[in-house]
C-alpha cells in the first residue's frame, strides 16, 4: 500500500527509512564516482603528455 | 586555491549532512524519505548551473573563436549530467513511497527527462566530430539550443497541471508530497544549496583543468601526426 495513503488509516509517520537510504547512496555514490572518475582521466592525460614530451626530447636529441 | 576549495567542498558537504539528519526535523507524513529533497533539489540546481555555464561558454566561443570556452562548455555540460542523473534517480526514489510509483509522465519528469536526452545528444554529435574548430562551433550552437529545456524544466510544474511538488510559489491542487517548511527545514535547505554551489564550482574548475590538459594532449598527438 502507499506508505502515504497508509497514513490516513494509521496514525503516525511512516517508515520510508529504507527510500531514504537508497537516495542517499546514490547521491554519494554518483559524486564519489565522478570524482573518482576525474582523477584517473586526469592520470591518464598527465602520463600521455610525459609520454608525448620524452619522445620530443628523444626525437631533438 | 583549488585545494582551499576542495577541503571547503568535503567540510560544508559534511556539515549539510549533519543539518539533514541532527537539525532538520522529520516531515510528518512523508517520514524520513522527505530529507533526499534538501540534496534532491540541490543536485538538480547544480544540473542547471552547469547547462546555463555551457550556454554562456557556448556564446563567448562564437564570439571570440577561443577554443578554451569550447572546454568550458564540455566541462559545464559534463557535470550537469551528471547531478541532473542524480536529481532524477533521487526523485523516482522518492517518489515510490509517496506518489506510489517510480515514475509517471508528469509534465516535470518529461521536461526533465528530454533535457537530459538532448545533453546526451550533444555529447554524441562532439564525439562525432574530429576537427576542434568544427566540434566547437557546432557544440556551441547546440549548447546555447539545448539550454532552452532548463527554463522549460523549471516551469513546467508552474504552467503545467501536475503532480509535482511546486517549492517556490503555490503547487498545483492536484501536488502530492507538498509540504510547508519549517525555519529548520528552510535554514538546511538554503544551507545545501549553498554547499552544492560551491561543490559545482570545484568540479567545474577540475574538469575544465581537465580538458584543458586533455586539448593540450590532443594538440601534440596532431602535430606529431603533422610531422
Amino acid at each position: 500500500m502507499n506508505q502515504m495513503a497508509g497514513n490516513i488509516f494509521l496514525e503516525g509517520t511512516p517508515d520510508t527509512s529504507a527510500y531514504m537510504i537508497a537516495g542517499f547512496a546514490v547521491i554519494f555514490g554518483f559524486m564519489l564516482v565522478y570524482v573518482v572518475s576525474l582523477a584517473v582521466r586526469k592520470r591518464r592525460l598527465s602520463r600521455e603528455e610525459e609520454m608525448l614530451k620524452e619522445l620530443e626530447e628523444g626525437e631533438k636529441k | 586555491m583549488l585545494t582551499v576549495l576542495d577541503i571547503l567542498s568535503v567540510v560544508l558537504l559534511a556539515a549539510a549532512t549533519g543539518l539533514v539528519f541532527l537539525y532538520a526535523p522529520v516531515e510528518i507524513n512523508m517520514g524520513l524519505v522527505q530529507k533526499v529533497f534538501y540534496f534532491h533539489v540541490a543536485c538538480n540546481w547544480v544540473g542547471m548551473l552547469g547547462f546555463v555555464a555551457s550556454a554562456a561558454a557556448g556564446v563567448a566561443y562564437l564570439v571570440t573563436k577561443n577554443l578554451k570556452w569550447d572546454v568550458i562548455e564540455l566541462a559545464g555540460v559534463e557535470i550537469g549530467m551528471v547531478f541532473m542523473v542524480i536529481g532524477i534517480i533521487t526523485g523516482s526514489i522518492w517518489a515510490r513511497p509517496i506518489w506510489n510509483t517510480w515514475w509517471t509522465w508528469d509534465p516535470r519528469l518529461t521536461t526533465v527527462t528530454i533535457m537530459e536526452l538532448a545533453y546526451a545528444a550533444y555529447l554524441m554529435l562532439r564525439n562525432g566530430i574530429d576537427e576542434p574548430e568544427r566540434r566547437a562551433r557546432f557544440g556551441a550552437i547546440y549548447a546555447i539550443i539545448a539550454v532552452l529545456s532548463v527554463p522549460l524544466t523549471f516551469l513546467s510544474i508552474r504552467f503545467f497541471r501536475t503532480i509535482h511538488p511546486v517549492l517556490i510559489g503555490s503547487s498545483d491542487p492536484s501536488a502530492q508530497g507538498a509540504f510547508d517548511m519549517s525555519p529548520k527545514m528552510l535554514q538546511t535547505f538554503m544551507f545545501s544549496l549553498v554547499t552544492f554551489t560551491l561543490i559545482f564550482a570545484t568540479l567545474f574548475w577540475h574538469r575544465i583543468r581537465l580538458g584543458m590538459l586533455a586539448e593540450r594532449v590532443e594538440l601534440a598527438k596532431l602535430k606529431r601526426g603533422d610531422q
